[in-house]
Parts: C-alpha cells; structure tokens; sequence
C-alpha cells in the first residue's frame, strides 16, 4: 500500500527543489529536469516524499497513494 | 503630552508592527520573484529560497495580526473591528485604513490558498498568487497614507528602499519574460543554440 | 489503389449476417468512391442496436484493435466510456498527422459512410448524443462531408449530432489529448494524463476517441458479425487493416490487407531496395533483406524493434543515405514538439542535431555517445509518446545504418544522389501554426 511518485512534465519547469529534498530518489538530468528513480516510494521515505512534493513551487511533484 | 499611556502604547506598537511588515512583505516580495525565476540565494540549497519565501510571509501574518489587533484596541483612533477587511468601514481615516483592509483580504486569499495548494490545484491557485503584485502595493498605499511616519526621515529612506527593492525585482522578471521564447519558439531556440530557452 | 499481390476478390452481394470473409471489406471494390445509395445496397440500413452495450460485446469478441497505431482493444474503450456513466462524446479521430499515411484520407474519400455509420454506432453504444468528426486540414474534404451529413441527415439517418473539426497541421494534432484540446477550442497541445480521455475530454465529458477505419470496421461488424471479422487475419491480429504503401521508387498507394499478410506482398524488394521503415516516423527501421521475411503483424514486427502500428510501410532505395533521411525526419520531429516537457523541448533538437552531424562526413566519433545519453533521458520522460516515437525511430536508424555510420567516419557515403526521399513537411513557424483553421 505505498505511495507512488510521479512528474507532471508539463508543469515542471526545472526548478531542482525535489532533488535536494529526496535525494534518495530523485536526481537532475543535465538540463535541470528531475530524473525518478523508480515511482515506488518505500515507506521510510514517505513523510519526505509528502513534503517534497508540498515543496515543488511549480507543483508538478505527485503522490498518489495507490494500492 | 508627557509620560507614555497605554493608549499611546498601543498607537506605536500599531505603527511600529506596521514598520516590520512592509519590510517583511518587501522580503516576501522578492523572494517570490526570485523563486519564480529559479535564482539563488548565495551559499544556500534552492529549497531555501522557497523556504524562506513561505516562512517570512507566515511571520509577517504574525506580525500584522499584532499590528491591526493594536490598532484596534487603540483608545484614541476609532477604527472598529469591521474595517480590518472591510474597506471604507472605518470612521477614521476611511481611505488608507481601507487600502490597509484591501490588501490584508488579499494577503488572507494568498495565505489560504497557498497553505491548501495541493487541494485546490495547480492552475486555481497560480491564478490567485498573482494577487501578490496588487497586494503590495495597496500595501503600500495604506502605509504612507495612514499615518505621516513614512514621509519623512530614516523611514522614509526605508521605504524608498523598500520600494525600489520590490520594482526592481517586478522590472527584472518582466524583462526576463519578455525575453523568453514562446512556447511554439521553444524547440527552434535550442536548435539554434540559444541558451534558456527554458 | 492496390500493389500488386493484395487479395482483391469481388465480395459478391450484401447479405447481412451471411457475407464472405474476403477483402476488399473497408474500400469498394469497383474502386469508386460509394455515394449514400451505393453505401445502402451494398451494406444495407445504418443496423442501430436498440441501446447501448450490445456492439460492445461484438467489438470485442471480434478483437478489432485501435488503427491509429495503438492497437488497443476497441471493445474495451467502449466499454470504459459506456462505463463513465455521464453524458459521453464520441470522437472519429481523422487527423491523420503521419507524413507518411494516407489511408484515413482515402478511406474518408472512398468509404466516408462506413466511417459515419461507424460513428452513430459507436455513439449509440456508449449512451453518446454529440459526435465530432475530427479532420486533416483538407478543406474539400471538408466540404464533401458537410454535404454527405446533410445528406444523411434528410434520409434521417443519423442520431448523434455530428460536428465537423478541423485539425491544425502539425504532426501531433492526432495525439488523443491534443485532439480533444483543439476540439475544446484550444491548441493542438497533448495534456498530462490522468485524467485520461474516457474519464475527462471534449467538454470535459467522457470522450471516446477512435480512429476514423476502426470506427469503419465496427460499421461492417454491426452488419456481419464478429466471426465475419476474423474470418481474414490471423487468431491473435484478427481483421484487415488499410496500410499506406510507399514504393522505393516513390510511388505510393493505400492497400487494404490482412493481418499477417508477408510484407514481400505489399512492397516490392530487390537489390534497389535498402531498408524498409515500418510504423511512419515513430516507427522502426528495418534493413531490406529482414523486412521481406516479415509479415503484417505485431506478432512478426515486434522482435525485430517494429510494430505494425497505423500500416505505414515505406521503403527507401539503395544509394540514398538512410542516415540523411533519418536526420531530415528528426529535425522535423523536434520543431513538431509541443515544447511543454523539458526532456522533450531540450532532447530532441540535441538529437537532430547530432544526427545532421552523423549524416555528414567524418563525424566526431563522441557523437554517438552524445546520442545514445540523450536518447535515454527523453524516453518516457513527457507528457505523451511523441519523444518515445522519436526515440525509438531514432536508436533503430543507429542500428540498421551503422554500416552507413562507419562509411562517413571514413568520409565515404553510399548516396548516389543526394536527393531526397521520404516526405518531410514544413514546421510550425508560431503559435497560430498549433490551431486548427477556423
């Protein structure tokens, strides 16, 4: 029952904060642009997760609790 | 008048609280800008940026509620509860005191979506911070008018610094605008080689 | 309009329930286009069902898949947009952006009331009242329909209001969420999904987007059936499908054939043929001698990078350079990018460029490694298919022409001339370029 991590490509417009807040699962591309490791978050990482996405200023960050 | 009532008390700290939130929401000011254009604040992580953008406007909240629940309680000026977001409801100075209310109800709608952004959506709530650049200077507005400490002496050069802090910023991200390829250019200008076309 | 080899038999007359399985089933047989009266003789009365959910159960026992490329199970759209429950719309996705294809044009022109009775039905089964007719900016075609849906609506026979939209020229315009934004009144731009297009899309209703020959399809499968539908194709690719052939030569025809009919039927191959590009520009190449063992299948496309997608198939002859064409077909890819996803809008224009590099002579050997990094981070990182497309085109060029590669890195190149082959239409110049003609 975790969380699943995604980008919405088109609201993203680069901004890096997800990197530096979950590093653990997302890492830049060499034009700024967040590269997922995986959309599965394990459960250690999920209050982080949350916030991390909270953080986006673009909100292009989504969880979504799937089952 | 000498010796300092408590009525006098309330009246300063009204003023002085005022003082603190223009200079406050100057910073908020330009640190959303600075967000919006993806800058840097030197020596920190991005999320700083943001972070104090978000942190500085809750303390300035704080700070306002202070400034209008003195101006209120204030024995010497009539100003009534009503007039903090309805405007022209004060008897006193209606004009600048309801500038103040116009902008605090703006602030409030800023606060509020923001703080619920991941419920309202994306495009409601980027459609409602544009309220920030009207809300400051209605701010603004109310500062210099509601009270004469502004026009003149140090905190005048406050403000004027505050002023030109929150124009030059506004100035730069409309030139940064104006100089971004459109959407249908994007892909063009990289071919080319231009450098941020996004 | 046929290549020598297809299966043209006569059909005989109509017997509605009992006609014979062969081809030619979507494009008349006497290769004229079938007027209103032609339609009825041949096929019968529009067969409405009564309400919804009875062709449902057909489309799928039939296994008509997607032709628009997707291939995805026709019966089970219908089903999820039945399924939404509000007021649906159905879309006949007639925009047809792939250079390379000309079988919904032709089909539109031959055949446009199987396409029609194909809509109503479609419409009918999902609950739908409103239908648009979404189509290539071609404005006598245009002018046809308007005049066939009057007609049609004299005879009383439509039930769905149909309303015609034209799609601006760009290579996306086909896309299922750009359709449905340029219907909306918007630009032809994909959005981010979900909320998919049978959840939320024209009018933000539950929208039904099927591509103009699998809504013709379902129109024959009203009236014969579906064991009618399979009786061509193979078990697991059951039906006909119109494919857009281009010749080495040039010429260029659209053929109805079966699933699993041997590509050597539909193309001509010998030693003036090199390769052969299977799928249009999101397709894959394939060298010439591996094309002609192949059939019109996913089931024999597939291990060798391909798909059988909208039935593109073009060949491309000895002594042209199949890394030049494949250059001039990515740059126009990249300009056709909607430029909203930064791996896109940064991606693809690095990998054009780096090809018009590669088709040069004495390419820097590091632009290989250049290609292949890029390659990996616009893949799946949009917000639709069309860097996956681009890529997956792209990475099958490197492969089937790194002869070719090697020969420029020693400064030689197979062209004999250095014309030209595939069909590479202008870009978008503005944003005006994104909206349909009004």
């Amino acid at each position: 029952m975790s969380s699943q991590l995604r980008v919405n490509p088109i609201a993203c417009t680069g901004h890096g904060l997800c990197a530096e807040l979950l590093p653990e699962m997302i890492t830049l591309d060499e034009w700024g642009y967040p590269v997922l490791a995986g959309q599965q978050v394990p459960p250690g990482l999920e209050r982080q997760a949350r916030r991390t996405a909270a953080s986006c200023p673009a909100l292009a960050l989504l969880l979504s609790s799937a089952p | 008048m000498s010796g300092i009532t408590s009525g006098t008390a309330l009246w300063y700290a009204s003023r002085a609280t005022g003082v603190i939130c223009l200079v406050l929401l100057t910073a908020v000011m330009v640190l959303g800008i600075l967000v919006n254009r993806q800058g840097r604040l030197p020596g920190l992580p991005r999320f700083a940026v943001t972070g104090l953008h978000r942190n500085l406007s809750l303390l300035a909240v704080g700070f306002l509620a202070v400034h209008v629940a003195t101006a209120i309680a204030d024995p010497f000026v009539t100003i009534g509860v009503a007039a903090v977001v309805i405007p022209l409801a004060s008897p006193y100075r209606s004009l600048w005191i309801g500038l103040g209310a116009v902008s605090l109800d703006m602030m409030l709608v800023l606060i509020v979506t923001s703080l619920a952004r991941a419920h309202i959506g994306r495009r409601l709530w980027r459609t409602l911070h544009w309220l920030a650049y009207a809300s400051w200077p209605v701010a603004l507005a109310h500062s210099i008018g509601s009270s004469g400490d502004l026009r003149a002496g140090p905190l005048l050069a406050l403000t004027a610094a505050c002023t030109l802090a929150v124009a030059g910023a506004v100035g730069w991200r409309a030139i940064c605008t104006i100089r971004t390829a459109p959407r249908a250019r994007r892909v063009a200008a990289v071919l080319s080689g231009q450098a941020g076309a996004r | 309009m046929t290549a020598p080899g297809a299966s043209l038999l006569i059909a005989g007359s109509p017997r509605p329930g009992g006609r014979p399985a062969q081809l030619p089933r979507l494009l008349p047989a006497d290769g004229r286009p079938a007027g209103l009266p032609a339609h009825v003789a041949e096929h019968g009365p529009l067969p409405y069902r009564g309400g919804p959910g009875h062709l449902i159960a057909d489309a799928g026992e039939s296994g008509l898949t997607g032709r628009g490329g997707a291939a995805f199970p026709a019966g089970r759209k219908l089903a999820a947009v039945a399924a939404a429950g509000r007021r649906p719309v159905v879309v006949a996705n007639g925009a047809e952006s792939e250079p390379l294809s000309a079988k919904d044009k032709t089909l539109l022109r031959y055949s446009p009331h199987l396409v029609l009775d194909g809509l109503q039905l479609a419409a009918e089964a999902v609950g739908a009242r409103r239908a648009v007719l979404y189509l290539h900016a071609d404005l006598s075609l245009r002018d046809q329909l308007i005049s066939l849906l009057s007609e049609r609506a004299s005879a009383g026979l439509d039930r769905a209001d149909v309303d015609l939209v034209l799609a601006p020229p760009r290579f996306l315009s086909g896309q299922e969420t750009a359709a449905v934004n340029v219907i909306n009144g918007g630009a032809a731009l994909p959005t981010f999904t979900p909320p998919r297009t049978f959840e939320r899309g024209v009018g933000g209703q539950p929208t039904l987007v099927q591509n103009v020959e699998t809504l013709a399809h379902l129109a024959l499968i009203a009236r014969y059936g579906a064991a009618w539908f399979r009786g061509v194709g193979t078990a697991d690719e059951p039906g006909s499908m119109l494919c857009s052939i281009r010749q080495a030569d040039g010429s260029s025809a659209v053929v109805e054939a079966a699933l699993g009919t041997p590509l050597r039927d539909l193309l001509g191959f010998g030693d003036h043929v090199q390769a052969v590009l299977a799928g249009g520009y999101h397709g894959a190449w394939l060298p010439a001698g591996r094309a002609a063992q192949l059939s019109l299948s996913n089931a024999s496309l597939r291990p060798s990078g391909a798909s059988a997608g909208a039935g593109v198939l073009a060949a491309i002859p000895a002594g042209t350079c199949g890394l030049a064409e494949t250059a001039r077909v990515a740059r126009y890819l990249a300009l056709e990018s909607a430029g909203q996803c930064g791996p896109c809008l940064n991606g693809l224009p690095r990998i054009s460029t780096a090809l018009a590099e590669l088709a040069g002579s004495r390419p820097d050997g590091r632009v290989i490694n250049d290609l292949e990094r890029w390659a990996g981070l616009t893949e799946r990182r949009g917000a639709c298919h069309h860097p996956d497309g681009t890529v997956r085109f792209v990475r099958s060029a490197l492969q089937v022409f790194a002869a070719e590669i090697r020969g420029h890195q020693d400064g030689t190149c197979t062209a004999a001339t250095g014309r030209p082959s595939l069909p590479v239409p202008a870009g978008p110049a503005d944003e005006n370029d994104w909206r349909g003609p009004r």
